[in-house]
């Protein structure tokens, strides 16, 4: 059996680097499972493999030592996504699928369909808003939000890391777009 | 031109920073804090260009938005290359700078010596309607002469012809209150709104300095200090407040739903040395709780004979320009006016200089405060005197006036010699916003204006904008919408007039020109025919004469024109009807409304893992969705005919190299997941085993066939589907429609994974050679991984799903592998592939190969109005299931008719013809037009494997008509063909008998 080789990842961008005041970077691969499981079936179950679901919808609550954490984007009533280091991904998903025996619950594993990038600098918000829509005030939206929603013509998950740094993930065909619409943005932040 | 009308002291302008700007090609000069009008009535120039229909000598009217009449195309940075001028700038926002480059428009072969004004002695020819009544036959002419001619002759400025190199920006943002407007009522109801800190207050106006109406002011007082100092400190208070964010040069255009406003705000146009790539406008898109209109109001023009010479302006503009630009008009005014505020202005003026009269419509004793103010300070006042006309041409020289008799006779004349005319009929509120915003409008006769009435969504006016003009009140209305109990004190202001629509004259009305609408040359006689020809609305009125429909929208004239029909029909304004307000309330021009959104960046272009690979190879691609594929992979020398020939034979003898990686695909997970495919698939799923394919047709609830794809099931709870590439975000809908709406009581969950994979085929007799020495896990072997089968496992060393499938008929491999690895493994086997020559194919190819086997595309042979029968595709329709999705469709009788058009092929008489695709088929083309069609062809392509063309149709009962003749359109006629059965080539060796 020919060894799989983490080195054959070819991501879904080449570097573009940003220089205006907000930057935008694009993040290293992760593991991403997509989580699907209705709150009946999960019986009032907090955690399920050390990722903690008790979050609000539109939040990401994260646990575990940095580096190693374990991150659950509450996306939807009965939606998460997981996201885990790149090469714990197929532990987690043996390891959550276990964990959720014998519950109604749907695994899939994303990790090469989205793409990440950070914006992070003063007038980051701004940024987010020249192509979403939705309020990214602290108050609307504060640090440890996590959304499904629009930039530009893109659909994307939208979290909020701290108050000047964000994170976009959209799907790795739509990730150039994304990208260059936000460096365009970002200019407003030169 | 040097600033001989600029006094010496006063105005807001910085005579510290002098500046420059380019007019016409002379010297213009100015201060900052300057508008290209201030400049030029600085420098005593009041024609400033010609006009739309009659190319008559225009000059200033207004000092802001509503300028109809002093527009100009202005290079914005003449220095930075091309691409950066834009027509139809009104002179009175354009903000002085050095660089700017600006023309009038409109004449030839100049502004001063104009060949078009000989429209105005034409101009018995030109009157309202001229191009219905002119232009009627013959009906050619319309395309090659009369429009091209009358594009040329009327119209305003020059369209760019080069690219926008400017930036545009976009921003959405959200508040608690937005205020519209920072006059003195907005100004009042952002402090107000913001003094709870944790309210989100945006403040927008369109004007580059704040204050309204007030920076015209010298004299009034607010809150016991003069009103400008009171605008300066309520900013400083703003701007202190976090809560408060403060957008000059930001004009509201666009009242939406929900509280939706759109408004660009002027970013840079006005900063001499803006850095290169700064936005020159930005969109801002703002989401309000609630929005306080404070937009003010417009004044009305008097209608007289020869109202529009140059030096003839509104009243409020003429103070304007003498306060806050410190710029005569003149030196010679009269004022003429049915309105009180009007003798401020002409107070203003003679306190700065100029010789001032007052001819007033109004009876001395319908005059308030006002009359005894100006007699006080000396003006000669005529009341109840009418304008018969203005003289002068290029400018104005003189006003004919004359005493209104008792029972209206005209009295005797008197000409007032002047070079400069205030005038003013009052006022209208500037509505527009809350019309947009839905709200129905009320007519209050004692103001003679439409208020806003009851609001749609949760916004308010405060002030001039719902006829409040007393300075006071309007302060502490304004202070009162923006949730605020006390106001400051401040001056009383002269408020009140007469309506008045023509003046009086007793000249004959059918000869005299007398402007309503000066941007689209409409005159008081125009609209008297309109109304003689039976258009007694005011929407008809409109369109007829064109009144209103200018770039101003009609914002000095359509108060006029709806009270001049009136009064000619005899009937209350309010049952002529009123305008409609649309956005925008003043022109946007396309780069702020398109902001990012052009070139790369005007759409998503998907590209897959393979892409990349694919560009290096020479791929041309074609746009399939938003994604980019490759089309053929053409060697040196080949056109595609060529390549395609190449790339379909080698699939058929060795074996080709396929990217799939576009099709949808989407994970089906849940208990409910074999349930669920029953209930969307018209064919059976519950009996497909772990590790079976099927193909799976999908209706829409209407019957018709809506997708198509091979669907896998990876495990008793869990199946991989394909569908259609442009169909996969529909197919995704379309599932979670029925499962939240229908069915959500089963347990199943769908996850996209259409990028999770990058999918190689591998088609070909040669296919299993090639994959054969990467794949581990897996046994290749026919027996143990038959056609319509699916395995997963590692191809290369990474984790694969791996499909025994073929949309070629030969014998097939399809590799799902993680995106990023999709290149690596597509590379590995293409190099191995050499030695089995393995050759890249693209879309065209696979088109080609899967129609030689008759495999229909959706989209291609169906039209949403095909059914699975119509397609020979009846018996993937179960007909032992209870239900599926378009089940009951399907027995409608229309849709199990004999003669529907079902799925044939058609051979050419001439076997190297290519039908077109679309062509429309005929049973005898000697049957007169219009013709019985009764097909039409769906797929053709020149088959290199069948040795001759072939294509697919749908014909009116095909299937019974097979070996039968037609005739086909073709561009130069019809070609003959015969109907055959839609599949052309018979696979040898190992075959994929889908």
């Amino acid at each position: 059996m020919l060894e799989l080789n983490l080195a054959r990842r070819a991501p879904a961008l080449s570097p573009v680097a940003s220089e205006a005041g907000v930057k935008v970077a694009t993040l290293d691969a992760v593991g991403r499972l997509a989580l699907r499981v209705k709150a009946a079936a999960l019986a009032g179950r907090a955690s399920v493999d050390g990722f903690d679901l008790s979050g609000a919808i539109n939040s990401r609550s994260a646990s575990g030592e940095s580096g190693g954490e374990r991150a659950a984007l509450r996306l939807g009533p009965d939606e998460w996504m997981l996201l885990v280091p790149a090469d714990e991904t197929d532990e987690r998903l043996e390891a959550v699928t276990a964990a959720l025996t014998g519950v109604a619950h749907s695994l899939v594993d994303v990790s090469h369909r989205d793409v990440t990038f950070s914006v992070e600098g003063r007038g980051a918000d701004a940024v987010i808003n020249a192509g979403c829509p939705i309020d990214v005030s602290p108050s609307a939206f504060p640090v440890g939000s996590a959304t499904r929603t629009i930039f530009g013509k893109a659909e994307i998950v939208l979290a909020r890391r701290a108050a000047d740094r964000f994170t976009v993930t959209c799907w790795r065909s739509f990730a150039p777009y994304v990208q260059g619409f936000l460096i365009e943005a970002a200019k407003d932040t030169l | 031109m040097s600033q001989p009308f600029r006094l010496a002291s006063g105005g807001r302008i910085d005579r510290t920073r002098p500046l420059s700007v380019t007019f016409n090609g002379k010297r213009l000069e100015g201060f900052a804090g300057d508008t290209i009008a201030s400049m030029l009535i600085a420098s005593g120039q009041h024609l400033a260009g010609r006009s739309f229909k009659y190319h008559r000598p225009r000059g200033i009217l207004s000092h802001g938005s509503d300028e109809p009449s002093a527009l100009l195309s202005v290079d914005w940075r003449a220095d930075r290359g091309p691409g950066r001028r834009d027509p139809n700038n009104r002179a009175s926002v354009v903000e002085a700078r050095d660089g700017l480059v600006v023309d009038t428009q409109n004449h030839w072969p100049s502004l001063e010596t104009d060949i078009g004004a000989v429209n105005d002695l034409l101009s018995p020819v030109f009157v309202a309607g001229f191009y219905y009544k002119t232009f009627m036959w013959p009906r050619k002419f319309w395309d090659k002469v009369y429009e091209p001619v009358i594009r040329r002759a009327a119209g305003l400025g020059e369209a760019p012809k080069v690219p926008d190199a400017d930036r545009y920006s976009n921003r959405h943002a959200h508040c608690d209150v937005l205020v519209v407007g920072a006059g003195p009522a907005g100004l009042a109801a952002a402090l107000a709104a913001s003094a709870d800190g944790t309210r989100r207050v945006i403040l927008a106006d369109e004007g580059c300095e704040p204050g309204g109406a007030l920076l015209n002011d010298v004299t009034s007082s607010v809150g016991g200090t003069p009103a400008m100092e009171w605008v300066a400190e309520s900013l400083a208070t703003l701007d202190a407040r976090e809560n408060v964010v403060v957008l000059p040069r930001t004009t509201v255009f666009g009242y939406y739903n929900h509280n939706h406003v759109c408004m660009v705000e002027r970013v840079s146009d006005h900063i001499a040395d803006a850095p290169e790539g700064m936005a020159r406008e930005r969109l801002w898109q703002v989401r309000a709780g609630e929005v306080v209109l404070a937009t003010g109001s417009h004044e009305r023009p008097l209608v007289f004979e020869n109202n529009d010479r140059p030096g003839i302006m509104l009243a409020e503009s003429v103070r304007s320009f003498v306060n806050r630009w410190a710029a005569l008009p003149g030196n010679d005014l009269v004022v003429a006016t049915s309105s009180a505020s009007a003798y401020r202005t002409a107070l203003d003026a003679k306190a700065a200089g100029m010789k001032v009269s007052i001819v007033d419509i109004r009876l001395e004793t319908d005059c308030g405060p006002e009359f005894a103010a100006a007699r006080e300070a000396g003006i000669e006042v005529r009341t109840g005197h009418t304008v018969i006309r203005a003289l002068g041409k290029k400018r104005v020289s003189g006003l004919v006036v004359a005493k209104i008799g008792s029972g209206g006779g005209i009295g005797e004349k008197t000409t007032l010699t002047c070079d400069c005319v205030a005038m003013s009929g009052g006022w209208t509120p500037s509505v527009h916003l809350f019309s947009q915003s839905r709200g129905k409008l009320a007519f209050d006769p004692e103001l003679d204006a439409f208020l806003p009435g009851t609001s749609v969504q949760a916004e308010r006016s405060a002030g001039a904008c719902r006829g409040v003009y007393d300075l006071a009140a309007v302060v502490a209305d304004g202070a009162k919408a923006g949730g605020g109990s006390a106001a400051p004190e401040a001056t009383a202001s002269f408020t009140g007039f007469q309506p008045v629509r023509v003046l009086p004259t007793d000249a004959d009305a059918s000869r005299v020109k007398a402007f309503v609408d000066f941007q689209n040359d409409v005159t008081a006689k125009d609209i008297k025919l309109a109304v003689r020809e039976g258009f007694e609305s005011i929407e008809h009125v409109k369109r007829y004469t064109t009144t209103g429909m200018a770039t101003d929208q009609g914002k000095t004239s359509n108060m006029n024109a709806l009270g001049l029909v009136a009064g000619i029909l005899d009937r209350p304004l309010p049952a002529v009807g009123t305008t409609t307000f649309r956005p925008p309330y003043t022109p946007v021009t396309f780069g702020a409304l398109i902001g990012p959104a052009r070139d790369e960046l005007f759409d998503p272009v998907r590209k897959t893992p393979i892409d990349g690979w694919a560009a290096k190879n020479g791929a041309v691609f074609e746009p399939v969705a938003l994604w980019r594929r490759a089309r053929y992979f053409p060697k040196a020398g080949e056109d595609m005919a060529a390549a395609v020939a190449r790339e379909t034979r080698a699939v058929r003898t060795n074996v080709g190299i396929f990217d799939a990686s576009t099709l949808g695909k989407i994970e089906v997970v849940g208990p409910d997941a074999a349930e669920f495919m029953n209930r969307i698939y018209t064919n059976a799923w519950l009996k497909l085993k772990t590790g079976g394919c099927r193909y799976g047709l999908m209706l829409r609830e209407d019957g018709f066939v809506y997708d198509d794809g091979v669907v896998a099931r990876l495990a008793e709870d869990r199946f991989h589907v394909t569908t259609t590439t442009g169909g996969a975000p529909r197919v995704l809908r379309h599932m979670e429609d029925y499962l939240q709406t229908e069915w959500p009581d089963l347990d199943v969950f769908l996850t996209s994974i259409t990028e999770q994979w990058a999918v190689i085929a591998l088609q070909g007799p040669k296919a299993r050679q090639v994959l054969e020495p990467f794949v581990s896990e897996i046994d290749l072997s026919e027996a143990a991984f038959p056609h319509m089968t699916v395995k997963t496992g590692y191809v290369c060393g990474v984790p694969c799903r791996l499909f025994r499938v073929s949309f070629t008929g030969e014998l097939g491999f399809e590799v799902n592998v993680p995106a990023d690895y999709g290149e690596a493994v597509w590379k590995t086997l293409y190099e191995e592939g050499q030695k089995h020559g393995i050759t890249p194919y693209g879309t065209e190819a696979m088109h080609v190969l899967r129609a030689e086997v008759g495999y229909i595309v959706v989209g291609q042979e169906t039209d949403g109005t095909v059914t699975p029968d119509d397609l020979g595709l009846s018996g993937l329709v179960s007909k032992v299931k209870p239900d599926f999705v378009g089940k009951r469709s399907l027995a409608r009788p229309d849709m199990v008719a004999a003669d529907r058009r079902q799925l044939v092929g058609l051979l050419t008489r001439n076997p190297g013809e290519v039908l077109d695709e679309g062509a429309q088929v005929v049973d005898d083309p000697s049957q007169p037009i219009p013709m019985k069609m009764v097909g039409h062809v769906t797929s053709s392509y020149a088959s290199s494997n069948c040795g001759r063309s072939i294509a697919m149709a749908m014909i009116d009962g095909g299937r019974e008509r097979i070996g039968e003749t037609v005739f086909v359109t073709t561009p130069a006629g019809f070609t003959e063909a015969t109907i055959s059965n839609a599949v052309f080539y018979e696979v040898k060796g190992e075959t994929a008998d889908a």
